[in-house]
């Protein structure tokens, strides 16, 4: 048994939060700069050499690569053989966030009720916190700080057997052709399979926080990822939706076992800002 | 083909604009996005004036990261512009000329550029800090309740961004997409 306070977790979610947002990582550096080599469009090459830009002036000049520094999504995997002390989880967490968006001059983007009077809550708090029980006396934190243009292309559907690969691979690349330039193309796409309503979305945005440039272990899947980004960078949509053969990077799938009756399909759309850092502590 | 414009814009100007065209912006930019987009229209059906004077101005769908010490404004690049559709038409009607943000406009914006000779620009998305350096001040002139989405005047030089929508109808979104697909 391992005893952690959760006031030690503070200052490990703030620099995270920072972190992620200054620093992107050389995964989608590494890509963009191998689909600038193919790209046929000159105003799509212009805008992915910004990117490029951005991405180092973010980091030399200690800003947040977009101004949408998201929501703060924490996926947090706990040992079970360790024992929080030392006051509320969940509130550690916050202050982290809390403190991390606000030393680092991060946008607070989360609004208190998200329909009636919409007030900014004014230090991005309440984050998203997904937690894990897991063998082993250590704690994992990932903070992946998720922006609203390209999480509001994103969409859960519940498919029947019957539709096949096919027919999720269709379903896919339509929900990115309907997203057009919206989420800030070229984006990542998550795809999420099975499980029930709930777990194929969870599983969607758990499948961004696989490495760009690392394979689907499962050749299965990893030839489905191929064909829908093929299909989707054939759509024409490119960088910002200006036109371009450059419309995602990649796309990761994540599955689970469901029930006889269902298919539940989940794509969450990430934008070129495929921002997340973890630690082991 | 590249451009150097100044505001307050003048409709001759923008009638040389094509899809396309880098254009690189020098003057003032008035900043809004959803929740001041939505007082802003409210004003207007009640008759009353805007916090600022619309007729050849620039709006500028965008919510800024707080300003770190010593620099005018944090990263602000542009955000998606469909959700100000339902409120464009009603600002392009009382003067404004141009629109920057991201991503596709609905048909009802395109006719009401083609009506006012106004163009839609695109900044881009995600380019936030190259978008800052062009930013030289920034002030909030109305709405500081709402945080990031209150209303700021911004000085601004060489400000970068491309011609989505010309005042000719033409959208780079469609015809982009048409050019590349497979």
């Amino acid at each position: 048994m391992r005893e952690v306070n959760v006031k030690e977790l503070i200052p490990v979610v703030k620099k995270l939060c920072i972190d992620a947002n200054y620093y992107i990582g050389e995964d989608v550096i590494a890509k963009i700069k191998e689909f600038k080599e193919k790209e046929e469009s000159p105003t799509a090459k212009n805008v992915l050499d910004i990117l490029l830009e951005n991405y180092e002036l973010a980091d030399k000049e200690q800003m947040p690569i977009c101004q949408d520094t998201g929501i703060a999504v924490c996926f947090i995997e706990i040992g079970q053989d360790v024992h929080l002390t030392g006051g509320d989880f969940t509130e550690a967490i916050n202050e982290g966030v809390r403190q991390g968006y606000q030393d680092g001059y991060l946008r607070k983007s989360m609004v208190a009720d998200p329909i009636i009077d919409r007030i900014n809550t004014k230090d991005n708090t309440p984050a998203i916190i997904y937690t894990e029980i897991v063998p082993g006396e250590k704690i994992k934190i990932t903070i992946a700080p998720k922006g609203g243009g390209s999480e509001n292309m994103s969409e859960v559907k519940m498919m029947k057997a019957a539709d096949g690969i096919e027919g999720v691979v269709e379903f896919v690349v339509d929900r990115i052709s309907r997203s057009g330039g919206n989420p800030c193309p070229p984006i990542v796409v998550g795809v999420g399979l099975g499980g029930n309503f709930e777990q194929s979305a969870l599983l969607a945005k758990k499948s961004l926080l696989r490495s760009l440039t690392v394979q689907n272990p499962n050749p299965k899947w990893a030839k489905v990822e191929k064909e829908i980004l093929d299909k989707i960078n054939n759509l024409g949509i490119g960088p910002q939706g200006l036109g371009g053969r450059t419309t995602a990077l990649g796309v990761s799938i994540l599955s689970k076992p469901c029930h006889i009756a269902s298919m539940p399909v989940a794509v969450n759309v990430q934008c070129h800002a495929a921002r997340h850092k973890s630690v082991v502590i | 083909m590249e451009v150097h414009l100044t505001t307050p814009l003048k409709t001759e100007d923008l009638e040389k604009l094509k899809i396309g065209d880098q254009v690189f912006i020098t003057g003032t930019v008035y900043t809004g996005r959803d929740a001041a987009h939505k007082r802003l229209v409210e004003l207007l059906q009640k008759g009353e004036k805007l916090p600022f004077n619309a007729e050849g101005q620039i709006i500028y769908y965008v919510g800024p990261a707080p300003a770190p010490p010593g620099k005018p404004i944090g990263s602000a690049g542009p955000t998606t512009s469909y959700r100000m559709d339902p409120y464009a038409p009603a600002l392009l009607d009382v003067g404004m000329k141009a629109m920057i943000g991201k991503g596709p406009r609905d048909q009802s914006v395109i006719d009401s550029m083609i009506k006012n000779k106004a163009v839609y620009l695109a900044a881009v998305g995600g380019a936030a800090v190259v978008v800052a350096k062009s930013i030289k001040e920034s002030k909030i002139i109305a709405y500081e309740d709402l945080g990031p989405e209150a209303i700021r005047e911004m000085k601004v030089e060489n400000f970068p961004c491309v011609v989505a929508n010309d005042v000719y109808g033409n959208d780079i979104y469609k015809s982009g997409v048409e050019q590349y697909k497979r």
